[in-house]
């Protein structure tokens, strides 16, 4: 075995460290650790002229491993790894220690002990250095062909969009045909073109394409594998057919709340809006003063959501019927009417101009429904009214399709309180799921209409055809290592991963863990937890932890 | 033990890097000021703290851990936290049955905005564990006595009965079994308990043996447990093939560890 040889780099950072901790001590103590034979300490570490120093000092003093003191591995271990890669030494031979953000910044009056943190910080980064192995990153070949579940707007559109770039695509449905929510629509805002025309040009253009394959009647029945290589069992009918698929979208799509037991709903004089959308498309109503009533079932204790497309949606039906017979009287009673953006506030002015009434009622006070009439007390007027209606129309919120979360537990990603497949990151993540490999888009994710369904759908299959279309994939090697020595095949660790990335296989030597290191995310739970300590965590092993755990008063010299 | 004059606490704390350790960034870039007790050591989900190493710091003189993950519901991982702090739940119970106050042992949430509350978090805790004293200050033990007890309740931990049971909990109290019974959080907590102690006192025993050859009323005199208590232990060790008889003494029988 070679001779580990370190060195140190301890940065000033300008002053955000040199101003407050005792640089040169710092570095003389970094000299004087065991295997310590280089310690420098650079005005930016992470500078051009920084980084130059970093790859002579490897080549000069034959450095297999570099410790960087300085702010904070969040935001600069990729790039120290990088030089190290540079200069001929394995990038996971790279150690950082934070003595910025969680060192001079935050003991700015204490100069003294600060200083004496930061040695002691340093000295357990050399421990932990030291007992680095070099790791290879895991490539992963990915099959170009993508499986997307749901046969709806988002789907269809993904699914072209994949298809159009020259991917194979399978499309799932559950239903006997495509289209959807869409298919139960009569016109969308806000400009009232006519849904059925419109979706039913989608689907023959789905199905005319020669890259889609359409399942209807057909559900997903079992996944394995991981990113690039999935193995998908779909049921269609009776037979089940098995599916190998790089990526997944999911776009399964949303239902709206039956608001039964509220308000006499009755699908007859109380309906829901899209029941109103369907009288609407089957000829219109027999109704000359309609009640819409807004939030019913959404943004209470149980549902907290704002289902956000239904005010739009009843402004539409609300035009409609006036539309349709200009005498009508319609009510709008709302809470907060939601129509954000540049098209749909003005939308919401148009609707204003046709005489619809818009009556604010607080969820304190909410319309109480009586025999042909509905009693509000309006916020604005300080005062309780009555309207008699001829048709009540409740605007109930999208809610998460019942199979979500079946599907959910067997693809392995989560859900959220309220049963919408969960993002793997709000903002910076939107389409993505935490699990490599699979996307969402629609309303599988949260209400969306149709516009951002399709935006959603395009950047789905945006980020799906970038491993498409590279072939392959890099996983981090920070995967946990089986001794199968050890290893009595309790399958505790399948039980612990939330990724699949570990399972129980029989094996000449009886039933044994095995790592799928594709899957594996590197949170090293499964470790941690082994009744038989049979699980090796690469890069953070119980010793190079441990080396880390060095009493203040084991320190000092 | 004696009171030490301006103790301060020497307290290491493990953070995961998606949360707690983004948090504690954020506590530096906002300049936050905190008390320089604690030092950080990153982890990428606090799952992967093996409550083992816990135990072997404040084996090697620690007077506080901290461990902190994502608030739950948020882990990067999806369900890292909630295995944390079950493991950690049970490195408490062991504590207390050292005779540390388990408070030594922090657990606690910090998402990447809560700079402020890391802060917080940390001068909260380092004034604790000031009042606390140093490690032991609340046990009437010599520093050898408490490092032996530390030492077998590492070695409990480590035991593949409990780690096997904290790994199952979800499953047996929140799920039935295959038996279709369902095992109440109380009566987990009791068998967890239970077993903590076994496991605890299994563990002082052998490492109190030593190389010696003793008897039930010898080895119960340096444990400080009753004979009858020892003989259970001693009766399952030796099925364990741990402990072995290598002679009779009068009535007695005498132990010796096995394998050495």
């Amino acid at each position: 075995m070679n001779e580990v040889r370190v060195g140190v780099f301890v940065c000033h950072c300008g002053t955000n460290i040199g101003g407050f901790l005792d640089i040169s001590g710092l570095t003389k103590y970094a000299l004087s650790l065991p295997n310590v034979v280089f310690a420098k300490d650079n005005r930016y570490t992470c500078s051009e002229a920084g980084l130059t120093e970093i790859k002579n000092a490897i080549a000069e003093n034959k450095l297999n491993r570099v410790v960087v003191a300085s702010c904070t591995p969040r935001t600069h271990e990729p790039l120290f790894r990088s030089t190290c890669k540079e200069a001929g030494l394995n990038p996971y031979l790279f150690q950082f220690v934070n003595i910025r953000d969680q060192c001079s910044w935050v003991h700015m009056q204490e100069r003294e002990r600060a200083t004496e943190k930061a040695k002691a910080l340093i000295r357990m980064g050399v421990a932990r250095a030291v007992l680095l192995e070099p790791l290879e990153e895991i490539e992963v070949e990915v099959n170009p062909c993508a499986l997307v579940i749901g046969g709806g707007i988002a789907g269809m559109t993904c699914a072209l969009s994949l298809a159009n770039r020259g991917f194979e695509v399978k499309l799932i449905e559950k239903d006997e045909w495509l289209g959807g929510t869409l298919n139960s629509l009569y016109k969308l805002y806000p400009t009232h073109e006519e849904a059925s025309k419109w979706i039913r040009a989608k689907i023959e253009e789905v199905k005319k394409n020669p890259k889609i394959e359409v399942l209807t009647s057909s559900r997903v029945e079992e996944v394995e594998g991981f990113v690039g290589n999935y193995d998908v069992t779909v049921r269609q009918g009776e037979k089940d057919r098995l599916f190998k698929a790089g990526v997944i979208i999911v776009a399964t799509g949303a239902e709206t709340l039956r608001p039964v037991g509220m308000y006499g709903y009755d699908g007859k004089t109380v309906v829901t809006q899209l029941e109103l959308e369907r009288m609407l498309k089957e000829g219109g109503v027999d109704a000359d003063t309609v009640v819409m009533i807004q939030c019913v079932g959404s943004r209470n204790e149980k549902r907290a959501y704002c289902s956000k497309v239904c005010c739009l949606n009843a402004l539409k039906n609300a035009m409609l019927i006036k539309e349709a017979n200009p005498d009508a009287q319609v009510f709008v009673l709302y809470r907060d009417m939601v129509t954000q953006g540049t098209k749909y506030e003005d939308y919401y002015g148009k609707a204003r101009e046709t005489g619809i009434t818009f009556i604010k009622y607080s969820p304190e006070r909410q319309p109480v429904l009586e025999k042909g009439s509905v009693r509000v007390y309006d916020e604005f007027l300080g005062d309780e009214i009555s309207l008699l209606y001829d048709l009540v129309v409740l605007s109930t919120p999208m809610v998460a399709h019942p199979d979500s979360a079946d599907l959910a537990q067997k693809l392995k990603v989560p859900v959220d309180d309220n049963g919408f497949f969960l993002e793997a990151h709000v903002k910076l993540r939107p389409v993505d799921f935490a699990t490599d490999g699979i996307y969402l888009c629609g309303c599988a994710h949260w209400p969306a209409d149709v516009g951002e369904s399709i935006l959603q759908a395009y950047g789905a299959a945006s980020r799906a055809s970038i491993l498409l279309s590279v072939g392959h994939v890099k996983t981090e090697p920070l995967i946990p290592v089986v001794d199968e020595e050890k290893c009595s095949g309790c399958s505790l660790c399948e039980l612990t991963c939330p990724f699949k990335a570990i399972h129980i296989e029989e094996t000449e030597k009886g039933r044994k863990a095995k790592v799928i290191a594709a899957s594996c995310k590197g949170c090293g739970a499964c470790g941690a937890g082994c009744p038989q300590r049979a699980i090796i965590m690469s890069h953070f092993t119980d010793e190079q932890l441990l080396a880390q755990v060095i009493p203040l008063a084991g320190v000092m010299p | 033990m004696t009171l030490q004059r301006n103790f301060e606490p020497d307290i290491l704390g493990f953070l995961c890097n998606w949360c707690s350790y983004a948090g504690a960034d954020l506590a530096g870039v906002s300049r936050f000021q905190y008390p320089p007790n604690v030092r950080i050591i990153r982890v990428m989900c606090s799952a992967r703290v093996d409550p083992t190493i816990v135990l072997e710091a404040f084996i090697r003189g620690l007077d506080g851990i901290m461990v902190l993950g994502c608030h739950l519901g948020t882990c990067h991982y999806m369900t890292g936290n909630y295995y944390m702090e079950r493991r950690m739940k049970t490195a408490k119970k062991v504590l207390k049955n050292v005779g540390l106050n388990p408070e030594r042992l922090l657990v606690d949430w910090v998402s990447a905005a809560e700079g402020e509350r890391f802060a917080t978090l940390v001068k909260e805790f380092t004034e604790k564990v000031r009042k606390l004293g140093p490690l032991g200050e609340e046990t009437d033990l010599e520093l050898q006595q408490l490092r032996t007890r530390l030492f077998a309740a590492k070695e409990a931990l480590a035991q593949q009965r409990i780690r096997w049971l904290v790994g199952r909990e979800r499953e047996l109290a929140e799920d039935k079994n295959v038996f279709g019974e369902k095992v109440s959080q109380e009566e987990f907590d009791q068998l967890m308990l239970q077993t903590i102690e076994k496991e605890f006192a299994k563990r002082r025993i052998l490492l109190s043996m030593g190389e010696d050859a003793l008897s039930v009323k010898e080895i119960a005199q340096r444990v400080e447990a009753s004979p009858r208590e020892v003989l259970k232990n001693m009766v399952s060790l030796e099925r364990a093939g741990l402990v072995s008889v290598v002679g009779i003494e009068g009535n007695s029988p005498k132990y010796r560890r096995a394998g050495g």
